[in-house]
């Protein structure tokens, strides 16, 4: 194999694995501020217990983040230097305004959150929750503002011709708020609040299904699944916005979401299908004709530009792009019903005796996280051959100097050190799951709190 | 070389306190690591874990920002350094994922082989990180294959040489006394007296390492201190250094042990001066072609970028200082182990 085809097999390899927490420390922090919240609010103790149990779960996904995350700031530079050289004037000020506003905040706060229950009062410990939550946020803020400019830049403007072209900026908010940029915070953004919420239900229903921690588990799942019920139908908003900016802005992609050959024809919408990119057809597939054209343009007649309008060295692979996009909406629609299944039957008050239910709730939890990573998919390789829309190629943007022995070296390492820490992931998070909340007598009362505090000053 | 103080400077000298705010925050918690397996007892190890518990992920983020910053204020840099080091980031990245996950996993469990590997795992992660990194300031000293398209045109072995060895061995036992000065003011009782008497030991293994360095770059890198001759003044950084090294022993003489750490700080940040004077305006020195280095000026983004960049420091840069300086405040005293610890 070649460097190009290892680089991107160990960057698609190493953001995979690295996106499976961020969404998550994502989600709970919302619902970490929901429950510190309702604690100071209503003063029951109960919630006090659930934070307290969800923060150790957020710390464990925090760190799993952080660690695979420090990868991603430097993967650039080792392996995509080219790249980096055309980008770095644009992309790196993203990266470097998440680092100077996001990680800071985040990693400075988490210690209080985490650390800091009996160092400080429980009004400033809940502001640590909230900064925490909001750093996050920002993170995903300007995460996503880096990578739409890759999508759909602007902004900007090409100064040095051939290998030393490069992106420069001209106008810093012309390029933050880039053509695709706030659609697609809005979509990964919801992404995570299921990947959270989804987990807190799936601990909770799993928690019922066993007799155990009955009252936490009900309290939880209500939570969460206020914010599923959201969250998924929000999924679906930002997701069909998404869809309307990426036909102006990045017609080839969308093509491939419904492998959309003909120009002049309007645009079906598959419900699944198997596509045969050479007879540019799909095979099994069940259509609505003209939908495509009708969700675009309201108008199902209008013809939709398809995959012919390029040339064949600028399409995406298609099936691939194909698939991931209609499993991860196949998904969306699941937790849409799921979550509104969920509340008709909490509000009739039958929800928690439904042990087939708390069943499908507890396996949920994988729909989110394999819904963000097929999203992805669809979102990157969909730009391909691109590595920044229509101005530097994929294979443009490799490191001259590195060869493929090297990248080899680095895939095996990684794989082996990513197994293992997702085994221990899975091992940890399971244990801490098992062990449940601490029970009601241990957790010191917010008096408590207040003496500590007392006692330092 | 005409010195003016334009924005590409600016960023020079950014990017310099951050990767000295990282040295000085990091420096000491990857000197725990450092000096962990010295601890025999379990309780002992989690005191030292613990004693960076809550600051170790913020200490780190200093590096994280100071990758991106560079990436943004000089992406030739960052483009040729880490693709042409690709080895040895990648070695130091697993550096840094195992040492993460050896904090966070390692009191996770009781047994005793587990807890024996983590700590393993924490303290060689340390130790290599710190290598690894002195190694790389010792290659920028004494300069690195660098061709007319600005790319590393060296090997891994390149970089490995007595002298830059040297460095990586002088930073690692830097961070030794740093780290050990901080474990002294973050413990008490037994562990406190034991480790203070490793204190001035890690001085002297410093000190000869920094002697020798010296030596070593004054006899063979005396572009170094060029700057130094031109602008006579500047010795006394040098001279800073030396009174805040020697401080060392006496403010634990006395048990005043937050003025030793401020005296360790404050050496800390002298070196690095002494490093970044020796080498501006150059970022990268090309040996054996001089005129291919990466500087300020061929190497920065557009005028522009440094604009917007140094506004977002600024609105940054305060927030920044006040979450640190907050959370060493409300963290401050001795450790203690509770069920939220590690």
């Amino acid at each position: 194999m070649d460097v190009e085809i290892l680089s991107r097999i160990q960057f698609a390899f190493t953001i995979a694995f690295h996106y499976i927490y961020p969404p998550l420390s994502i989600g709970l922090g919302v619902l970490l501020v929901i429950m510190e919240g309702i604690y100071l609010k209503t003063g029951n103790k109960l919630y006090e217990r659930m934070t307290k149990f969800w923060v150790k779960i957020f710390a464990l996904t925090f760190a799993m983040g952080v660690a695979s995350g420090i990868v991603m700031e430097f993967e650039f530079g080792t392996n995509w230097a080219t790249y980096s050289r055309f980008v770095g004037d644009v992309f790196g000020s993203a990266l470097a305004a998440e680092g100077i506003f996001a990680f800071f905040l985040e990693s400075g706060f988490l210690a209080v959150l985490v650390f800091g229950w009996n160092k400080v009062s429980p009004k400033m410990h809940f502001f640590s929750t909230i900064m925490v939550s909001f750093g996050s946020i920002l993170s995903a803020v300007w995460i996503v503002v880096a990578n739409s400019w890759q999508q759909t830049p602007a902004g900007y403007h090409i100064v040095g011709e051939g290998i030393n072209a490069r992106a420069e900026i001209t106008d810093f908010w012309e390029m933050v708020f880039n053509p695709s940029s706030m659609e697609r915070l809005a979509h990964t953004l919801s992404g995570a609040w299921l990947a959270g919420a989804f987990l807190v239900l799936s601990v909770g229903a799993y928690y019922l299904l066993r007799n155990k921690h009955i009252e936490f588990a009900k309290s939880s799942f209500k939570i969460a699944l206020g914010l599923a019920l959201f969250a998924s139908l929000f999924q679906l908003f930002t997701g069909h916005k998404s869809a309307v900016g990426i036909s102006e802005t990045q017609p080839a992609k969308l093509a491939a979401f419904e492998a959309h050959y003909d120009s002049s024809s309007a645009g079906d919408l598959y419900l699944f299908g198997w596509v045969n990119d050479q007879k540019q057809e799909v095979n099994f597939g069940i259509k609505i004709p003209g939908m495509l054209s009708y969700l675009i343009y309201g108008d199902s007649k209008k013809p939709v530009t398809g995959l012919n309008a390029f040339k064949p060295e600028d399409r995406p692979p298609v099936n691939i792009v194909f698939q991931s996009y209609h499993i991860m909406v196949a998904i969306g629609f699941g937790l849409i019903a799921l979550s509104v299944v969920g509340i008709l039957l909490l509000w009739r008050g039958k929800l928690f005796d439904k042990r087939w239910l708390m069943w499908i709730f507890v396996i949920s939890v994988l729909g989110p996280q394999i819904a963000n990573q097929l999203g992805w998919i669809s979102a990157e390789v969909g730009r391909q051959p691109w590595i920044v829309y229509n101005l530097l190629r994929t294979s443009e943007g490799l490191s001259k100097v590195v060869t493929a022995n090297q990248v080899m070296f680095s895939l095996i390492l990684f794989t082996l050190i990513y197994a293992l820490l997702f085994v221990l992931f899975l091992y940890l998070l399971n244990e801490k799951i098992k062990h449940g909340p601490e029970e009601a007598d241990k957790i010191p009362s917010e008096y408590e709190h207040h003496k500590a505090a007392l006692e330092r000053n | 070389m005409e010195f003016q103080f334009d924005l590409n400077t600016i960023w020079f000298i950014l990017i310099g306190v951050l990767l000295t705010g990282y040295a000085i925050l990091d420096g000491f918690d990857l000197g725990v690591g450092a000096l962990h397996l010295f601890v025999k007892e379990d309780t002992d190890r989690r005191i030292m874990i613990n004693s960076i518990g809550p600051v170790w992920d913020g200490n780190e983020v200093w590096l994280v920002t100071g990758g991106g910053a560079l990436f943004a204020a000089f992406p030739h840099v960052y483009a040729t350094v880490f693709s042409g080091f690709y080895i040895a980031v990648i070695l130091l990245l697993f550096g840094l994922i195992f040492r993460a996950i050896a904090i966070e996993f390692r009191s996770k469990q009781p047994m005793k082989w587990w807890r024996q590997m983590w700590d393993v795992a924490f303290s060689v992660s340390s130790i290599l990180i710190a290598l690894l990194m002195g190694i790389a300031l010792g290659n920028i000293i004494t300069g690195i294959p660098i061709d007319a398209e600005k790319e590393f045109a060296g090997t891994f072995s390149t970089l490995l040489n007595p002298y830059t060895v040297l460095v990586g061995v002088t930073t690692v036992a830097l961070f030794m006394m740093h780290g050990s000065i901080y474990v002294v003011m973050k413990t008490e009782g037994e562990l406190q007296k034991k480790v203070r008497g490793w204190v001035n030991n890690a001085i002297i293994f410093f000190v000869i390492c920094y002697v020798t360095t010296t030596m070593y770059t004054l006899i063979y890198y005396p572009n170094m201190v060029q700057h130094f001759k031109e602008v006579p003044w500047l010795f006394i950084i040098a001279v800073l250094n030396m009174l805040a090294i020697a401080n060392i022993p006496r403010e634990i003489f006395n048990g005043r042990d937050f003025r030793a750490f401020l005296s360790s700080c404050a050496s800390i940040i002298a070196l690095l001066a002494l490093f970044a004077v020796g080498l501006f305006p150059n970022i990268v020195l090309s040996n054996p072609n001089p005129e291919f280095s990466l500087t300020i000026y061929n190497a920065a983004s557009s005028q522009k970028t440094l604009n917007i960049m140094l506004i977002v420091a600024i609105i940054g840069i305060p927030f920044v200082l006040a979450y640190t300086i907050s959370i060493y405040w409300i963290f401050r005293g001795k450790v203690k182990i509770d069920s939220m610890s590690y």
